[in-house]
C-alpha cells in the first residue's frame, strides 16, 4: 500500500520584501480618552491565545535558520550594567559588526545578507564608545536616557538626558514612562510626559518603555500603549529588564493588538520591542510567529520590531551551528559580545 | 526547497510535518487488516470489510471488519459474562485498570496523535493538545469515581451491558468519554468507533490487552450503521449511549421505545456565540476560531452562529475578515496549520451544498484570498453575514468550518436569537461585564455555557444538551448518573421475575369508563361516610377549574364498583390548554428556592387541615380506611420533603483544570408531563407531582383514572396555597388518550410515565419528535409508601438538567 503523500501547504499570503521603504514616524495624534476608556482586555482569553500561539506555529529546517538570521537583525544589542566599562561597550559593537560567524553563513549560502544586530543599546554614559566603535556600520546606537530604570528623576533632568543622549549621537532614545500615571490611570499627565519626550528627542526614535511588570493588569498594559502611540511614540517597549517579570508573550500580545488596532484607526505603523528574559532562540520565534500572525509580515523587520536582548544572541548562534552541522553546538565556540 | 536567503526575504512559513512513521509501521505491522475485539481476543480478518481513508489524500489506511448482528451477539454475550467479575472486583480494582489505561495512552500519546490525525484529518496540534490529553485525564479522572464510586454513590449500582456507539469528529475522545464512565461504574460495554475513524479505537483495545484488563469488559466491534443498529436492537443490551446525528438519535429512541433500556444521547447543535460591545473583541476573535475552526467545524458544540451587537458589528467583522486571511489550512500531520481535512467526500459535499444554498437564499459568503490543498477533502474558513434567522445555514447544523454572523439590538433579543433553535448544546458568552454574562448564562438553553472562552472541555464537567441536542451528560458527577441504577429497582427487579402477571394491563380502562354508556350507578347507597357523588370536579388549568373541551364526563366507581362520582374527560385540546398554561407559569423557575418551599409548606399546611375529608376519599376508593389516613400522612411528609428539598438539591463547582469556575448548575427541564400512577391515588400524585414543582419546572399531570379524586379535590387547596397559576395543572381523562398527546407536544420539555408497558413504550416512541427527556416505570410500579423508592434524589436528576458555566477569571 502507497504511503500517503501530505497535501501540500497553502502559499503563504506575499511577504514583504527588504527594499520596503522605512516605516514614516508616528506623529502621534491629540489625546483621546474615549478611545481609551473603552479598551477592553481579558486575560484568560490573551493568555490562551499567547499560550496556544506558540503551539500552532513553528518554523524547522531551512525555515528556522532564516528565521533566527532576521531575528539577529531585530536585535537591539544591549548591555545595561552597573559595571560596563567602555571596553565592554567596545566588545559589544564589535560583536553587534559581525553577530554571526562567517563559517556559518557561508554554509547557509548568506554571507551576503546583511546580518548585522539592529540597534546597539547602551546608558547615556557609553554612548559616544558607541557610536565610534560602530563607525561605518550602520548600525544605530540606542541609549537609555530619562532616569533609568526607575525613570522617577524630575522630568526636566529627564529631558535634559534625551537631549544629551542624541547629542552624544544617538539615533534612538529608550524612556521609561512614569507608571504611577499608568497606574492612576491618568492618562493626561501620562501623554505629555511622552509628549514632551518625544520632542526633546527631535530626530531620533523613541521607544516608550511600559515597564508591563508593575503596570498590575493587561488592561493598563493597552491602555498605557495606546496613550504612549498617541504621544508620538515610534516604539512600545515592554520592560526595562529590571523589573521581576518582563517580556510575556501575553503582554507582547497585547501590545501588537493596540499597534493594530492603531494603524486601523489612524494609519500610522508604531513598532514593538520586547525586552528582558528573552534568552532562547525558541522564544524569539515564538515572539516572530506573533508579530507575523498579529501584526502582518510588514512588522518584521527592524524598523518596527526589535528584541531588546543580550545572551539570545549566542543562543542562536549555537542553534545556527546545529542547522549547519548537525551537531549540538556550545556557548564557547562563539566569540563573546 | 526554498534558500534561506530567500525565506529569510519572505519570512513565510515552511512544512513542519510530524513524523508518520511509527503510526504507519503499527499499520503495517497488522498487515494494515484488523479484525474486532470481543472477549479479550481478536477475530479473523474474513467476510464483508471496508476501507478506512487518509482524508489528507484520499488514501487507504487500511482494512477493517463490518460486524454482522452474529458477532454483535458474541460480543454482548462476552460483555454480559464479564460483566460480574468487574463489578464484582470492587471500585479499587476498576480503579487500578482504568489508571493503568491512563497511563498507557500517556505512554503512547503520540502514536494515538499521530493514528488520530492520519485517519480523521484533524491537525496534529490538537490531536496532540487536546484530544489525547482529555483522553487520559478522562481515565484518571474515572479511576478516581470508581475508587470512590461506594462512598459517594451509595444505593446504586451498575446498569450492566451497554452499548456504545461513537462519531468520527473525535473519535478516541469520544471512546474515553464513554468508556471511563461505564468501566468505572462496574458495566461492560461493546463500543463500536465510527467506520471512517476505527483506527485508534482498535490501537485502544490493544492497550486494553497491554494493561491486562479482563477479558470482555471492553469489546470494539468495527463497521457501519448496520452494525450500531445490531447493537441497539440487541435484547442482551441494558443501555445505549449514542454520539451522532440527531436524525440517527431519533431513530435509536424510537427503536429502544419500551424496551427498558437506558439511553443517552449527545446530539447535534447549532450552539450560538454571543458578542456584546463591552466584549474584548480581539480575543472575540480568537474565540471565534476556537468555536468554528476547531477541528474544520466538525463540532457538535461549535459556535456557528456569531450573534453580535448590531453597533459591534462592522468591527467584528473586519477584525474576522483580517484573522480568517492568517489562518493556515492543510497537511493534518504538519505542526503549524490550524486546519487539517474533512473527514470524507461525503461530509465534504454536505458543507459545499449547504454553503451554496446559503448564497441562494442570499447570505453574503467571505473566505480567505488563499487557497487550499487540491488533493484530498479540504474546505476553506467561511463566514457568511447578511443572515436572517430564517436562512437554512442559520438554523441548520452544518458541520463544517463556516459561521454565520447576525446582529441583536438588546440582551434579552440575544437570548431569544440564542434560543431560537431546536438544539441546546452549548453556548458562548463574551463581556467585560459579569453581570451581564451571569445574567444571560441562566437563561440559555443550552447544556454548557462558556463565558469568555468556547470549547472548553474537562473530565470533571458534565457536558450535554438541552432539547434536540440529547439528554444525559458526560462527564463530571452528573455523567455518572447514566452509567448506574438504583440498587433498590435492581432488587424488585429480581422479585418481578418471580411474580408476573399480578399487575393487569388496562386496568385504568376498566375503572373509569364514559358516563355516556350508560352505565349507572350499581344501585348501591352510596356510604353516609362518603361526599356527596354530585361534586363533578372539571379541570385544573392556568389555576381556574375549566370545563373539558370534550363536554364529556367519566364514571369514577369506588372499591366496591358503585359509582363514586364523575371527572372531566379532558382531550387533547385541554392538554395544548394545559401546556401553554404551563408555559405562561415559567416564571416558577425564577422564584427563589426558599419561596418555592414555603409554597409547598403551605400545601402541606392547607392539605393537613383537610386531612380528614382526603382520608375519606381515599377509602372509598380503596377501601382501607386504616391505609387511607396514613397515605395522607405519608403525604404530608412528602410535601415536606420536597419543601426540605427545593432549596437543597444544590450544584457543584467543578475542578476544571483551568483558572476558571466550572459551575455545575441543576436547572429545572421546564414544562414537564407527569402521568400518575394508579396505585396510591394522594401520595402517587404528589410524589410524582412535587419533584418538578420543588424544582422549578411547572407541570401538566394527568392523575390516576381509577382514582382521581385526591388530585382534584387538590384544586382547592393549591388555590389556597398560594401556589401560582399555571404551575400545576390538572387534567382527568384516560392517561391511555392523554399520555400520547403529551409525548408528541412539541413544547412540553419532559415527560414522566407511571403506567403500563405498552403505554411506556408508546410515551418513549413519540418523545423522539422533540426529543423530550422522558422516564417510563415499564408498568413495574413502585411503593409510593417507601421513601427509599418513592421520595429524593432520583426523582430531583430526573426534574433537573445539570448546566456548566465556565468562568474563566483574572484580572
Amino acid at each position: 500500500m502507497p504511503d500517503p503523500v501530505p497535501a501540500r501547504l497553502i502559499t503563504p499570503s506575499p511577504a514583504a520584501s527588504l527594499e520596503v521603504p522605512v516605516a514614516p514616524r508616528n506623529p502621534g495624534m491629540p489625546l483621546q480618552l474615549e478611545w481609551v476608556e473603552e479598551v477592553r482586555v481579558n486575560r484568560s482569553a490573551v493568555e490562551r491565545r499567547a499560550a496556544t500561539l506558540r503551539t500552532r506555529r513553528t518554523v524547522k529546517q531551512a525555515w528556522q535558520a532564516a528565521w533566527l538570521l532576521r531575528a539577529v537583525t531585530l536585535m537591539d544589542l544591549t548591555t545595561l550594567s552597573g559595571d560596563d566599562t567602555p571596553g565592554r561597550v567596545r566588545r559589544l559593537c564589535a560583536k553587534a559588526r559581525v553577530p554571526v560567524r562567517r563559517d556559518l553563513l557561508d554554509a547557509m549560502g548568506a554571507a551576503h545578507l546583511p546580518i548585522r544586530v539592529g540597534a546597539v543599546c547602551v546608558y547615556h554614559a557609553f554612548v559616544e564608545t558607541a557610536v565610534v566603535a560602530l563607525e561605518g556600520s550602520g548600525i544605530p546606537v540606542a541609549a537609555v536616557s530619562t532616569g533609568f530604570p526607575a525613570g522617577l528623576s524630575p522630568l526636566a533632568e529627564r529631558l535634559g538626558e534625551i537631549r544629551a543622549s542624541v547629542a552624544a549621537g544617538a539615533e534612538e532614545i529608550d524612556v521609561v514612562i512614569t507608571r504611577a500615571h499608568a497606574l492612576t490611570e491618568n492618562w493626561r499627565a501620562l501623554y505629555d510626559e511622552v509628549r514632551a519626550m518625544r520632542e526633546a528627542c527631535g530626530d531620533a526614535h523613541i521607544k516608550t518603555i511600559l515597564a508591563t511588570g508593575e503596570l498590575a493588569t493587561l488592561r493598563t498594559v493597552a491602555r498605557a500603549s495606546l496613550v504612549c502611540m498617541m504621544a508620538g511614540a515610534d516604539f512600545i517597549k515592554t520592560s526595562t529588564g529590571k523589573e521581576g517579570v518582563n517580556a510575556t508573550l501575553p503582554v507582547g500580545l497585547v501590545m501588537a493588538r493596540a499597534i493594530r488596532d492603531y494603524r486601523e484607526r489612524t494609519g500610522h505603523l508604531v513598532g514593538l520591542k520586547p525586552a528582558g528574559g528573552i534568552r532562547a532562540a525558541r522564544e524569539a520565534l515564538d515572539w516572530l510567529a506573533l508579530v507575523k500572525d498579529e501584526l502582518g509580515d510588514r512588522w518584521l523587520r527592524p524598523d518596527l520590531f526589535r528584541f531588546g536582548a543580550s545572551s539570545l544572541l549566542n543562543d542562536i548562534e549555537r542553534q545556527l551551528e546545529h542547522f549547519v552541522t548537525g551537531r549540538y553546538s556550545a556557548a564557547h565556540r562563539h566569540p563573546v559580545a | 526547497m526554498a534558500s534561506i536567503p530567500e525565506i529569510f526575504e519572505t519570512m513565510a512559513y515552511g512544512p513542519a510535518p510530524e513524523g508518520a512513521g511509527p503510526a504507519r509501521a503499527w499499520l503495517d505491522g497488522h498487515e494494515r487488516r484488523f479484525g474486532r475485539f470481543i472477549g479479550g481476543g481478536w477475530t479473523a480478518m474474513a467476510g464483508e470489510s471496508f476501507e478506512t481513508l487518509n482524508p489528507a489524500t484520499g488514501a487507504p489506511l487500511a482494512r477493517l471488519r463490518q460486524t454482522q448482528p452474529g458477532e454483535v451477539d458474541r460480543a454482548v454475550r462476552a460483555a454480559r459474562a464479564a460483566q460480574p467479575g468487574w463489578w464484582a472486583l470492587g471500585g479499587h480494582g476498576r480503579a487500578r485498570y482504568l489508571y493503568a489505561l491512563a497511563r498507557g495512552m500517556q505512554k503512547h500519546s503520540r502514536l494515538f496523535s499521530v493514528l488520530e490525525s492520519l485517519d480523521n484529518g484533524k491537525p496534529i496540534r490538537e490531536s496532540r493538545d487536546i484530544d489525547i490529553p482529555l483522553v487520559a485525564r478522562h481515565f484518571y479522572h474515572h479511576a478516581g469515581w470508581a475508587q470512590l464510586m461506594a462512598r459517594e454513590l451509595p444505593g446504586r449500582a451498575p446498569v450492566g451491558v451497554i452499548g456504545q456507539i461513537i462519531p468520527w469528529n473525535f473519535p478516541l475522545l469520544m471512546l474515553a468519554w464513554k468508556i471511563a464512565p461505564a468501566l468505572a461504574m462496574g458495566n461492560t460495554v461493546v463500543l463500536k468507533p465510527a467506520e471512517f475513524t476505527s483506527l485508534t479505537a482498535l490501537r485502544f483495545a490493544e492497550l486494553c490487552e497491554e494493561v491486562g484488563l479482563p477479558a470482555g469488559v471492553v469489546n470494539i466491534v468495527t463497521g457501519d450503521g448496520r452494525t450500531g443498529e445490531a447493537m441497539v436492537a440487541h435484547p442482551g443490551v441494558d443501555k445505549i449511549a449514542f454520539t451522532g446525528s440527531t436524525e440517527v438519535g431519533r431513530l435509536i429512541r424510537a427503536a429502544t421505545a419500551g424496551t427498558g433500556k437506558k439511553l443517552s444521547l449527545e446530539l447535534g447543535g447549532k450552539s450560538p456565540f454571543i458578542v456584546f460591545p463591552d466584549a474584548d473583541l480581539d480575543s472575540v476573535v480568537e474565540g471565534v476560531v476556537d468555536a468554528i475552526w476547531f477541528n474544520q467545524g466538525q463540532v457538535c458544540c461549535a459556535g456557528s452562529r456569531i450573534l453580535v451587537q448590531e453597533g459591534s458589528a462592522t468591527r467584528l467583522v473586519e477584525k474576522l475578515k483580517a484573522r480568517m486571511e492568517t489562518l493556515r489550512v492543510g497537511d493534518p500531520l504538519d505542526k503549524a496549520v490550524d486546519m487539517g481535512a474533512i473527514v470524507a467526500p461525503v461530509q465534504l459535499e454536505k458543507i459545499q451544498e449547504l454553503v451554496r444554498r446559503g448564497e441562494e437564499e442570499g447570505a453574503r459568503r467571505w473566505q480567505p484570498s488563499w487557497s487550499c490543498p487540491r488533493e484530498g477533502w479540504f474546505f476553506p474558513p467561511t463566514l457568511f453575514t447578511e443572515v436572517a434567522p430564517a436562512a437554512t445555514i442559520a438554523q441548520v447544523e452544518i458541520f463544517g468550518p463556516v459561521v454565520v454572523l447576525m446582529t441583536f439590538r438588546t440582551p434579552a433579543e440575544a437570548v431569544e436569537l440564542a434560543n431560537n433553535t431546536r438544539y441546546g448544546l452549548a453556548a458562548s458568552v463574551w463581556t467585560e461585564n459579569i453581570n451581564l454574562a451571569l445574567d444571560v448564562a441562566p437563561q440559555l438553553k443550552a447544556g454548557t455555557v462558556w463565558i469568555n472562552c468556547t470549547n472548553l472541555f474537562d473530565a470533571a464537567s458534565g457536558f450535554g444538551g438541552y432539547r434536540e441536542s440529547g439528554f444525559g451528560r458526560e462527564g463530571g458527577r452528573e455523567g455518572l448518573r447514566e452509567y448506574v441504577r438504583w440498587e433498590w429497582d435492581v432488587a424488585a427487579a429480581g422479585k418481578r421475575r418471580t411474580r408476573t402477571g399480578r399487575r393487569a394491563a388496562g386496568k385504568e380502562a376498566a375503572a373509569a369508563r364514559q358516563s355516556r354508556d350508560g352505565r349507572r350507578n350499581g344501585g348501591r347507597p352510596a356510604s353516609p361516610a362518603l361526599p356527596p357523588i354530585d361534586r363533578t370536579p372539571k379541570l385544573y388549568i392556568g389555576g381556574k377549574q375549566v370545563r373539558p373541551d370534550s363536554g364529556y364526563s367519566l364514571q369514577v366507581f369506588d372499591a366496591r364498583g358503585a359509582v363514586a362520582g364523575e371527572v372531566g374527560q379532558g382531550n387533547r385540546k385541554d392538554i395544548r390548554n394545559a401546556v401553554e398554561a404551563a408555559h405562561t407559569a415559567l416564571g416558577w423557575a425564577r422564584v427563589t428556592a426558599h419561596q418555592r418551599a414555603q409554597v409547598l409548606y403551605y400545601l402541606a399546611e392547607n392539605l393537613a387541615a383537610r386531612a380528614e375529608e382526603f382520608g375519606h376519599r381515599i377509602a372509598g376508593s380503596t377501601g382501607d380506611a386504616a391505609g387511607a389516613g396514613r397515605e395522607v400522612e405519608l403525604g404530608i411528609e412528602r410535601l415536606y420533603a420536597y419543601a426540605a428539598w427545593a432549596d437543597k438539591y444544590d450544584g457543584y463547582v467543578h475542578h476544571t483544570p483551568y483558572r476558571n469556575v466550572t459551575l455545575a448548575m441543576p436547572e429545572p427541564i421546564g414544562v414537564l408531563g407527569v402521568v400518575c400512577p394508579d396505585t396510591s391515588p394522594l401520595l402517587g400524585f404528589l410524589s410524582t407531582v412535587l419533584p418538578g414543582v420543588a424544582m422549578g419546572n411547572t407541570v401538566v399531570a394527568i392523575p390516576s383514572a381509577a382514582a382521581p379524586f385526591a388530585a382534584t379535590d387538590l384544586y382547592q387547596v393549591l388555590d389556597t396555597s398560594d401556589v401560582p397559576p399555571g404551575v400545576v395543572n390538572i387534567v382527568t381523562g384516560l392517561p391511555g388518550e392523554l399520555a400520547p398527546v403529551l409525548a408528541a407536544h412539541d413544547d412540553v420539555d419532559g415527560l414522566w410515565y407511571f403506567g403500563s408497558a405498552e403505554g411506556s413504550a408508546e410515551v418513549e416512541r413519540l418523545s423522539a419528535g422533540n426529543m423530550k427527556r422522558t422516564w417510563v416505570d415499564y408498568g413495574r410500579g413502585r411503593d409510593w409508601t417507601d421513601a427509599r423508592q418513592a421520595e429524593g434524589e432520583e426523582f430531583l436528576e430526573q426534574a433537573t438538567q445539570v448546566k456548566n458555566i465556565w468562568v474563566p477569571y483574572g484580572e
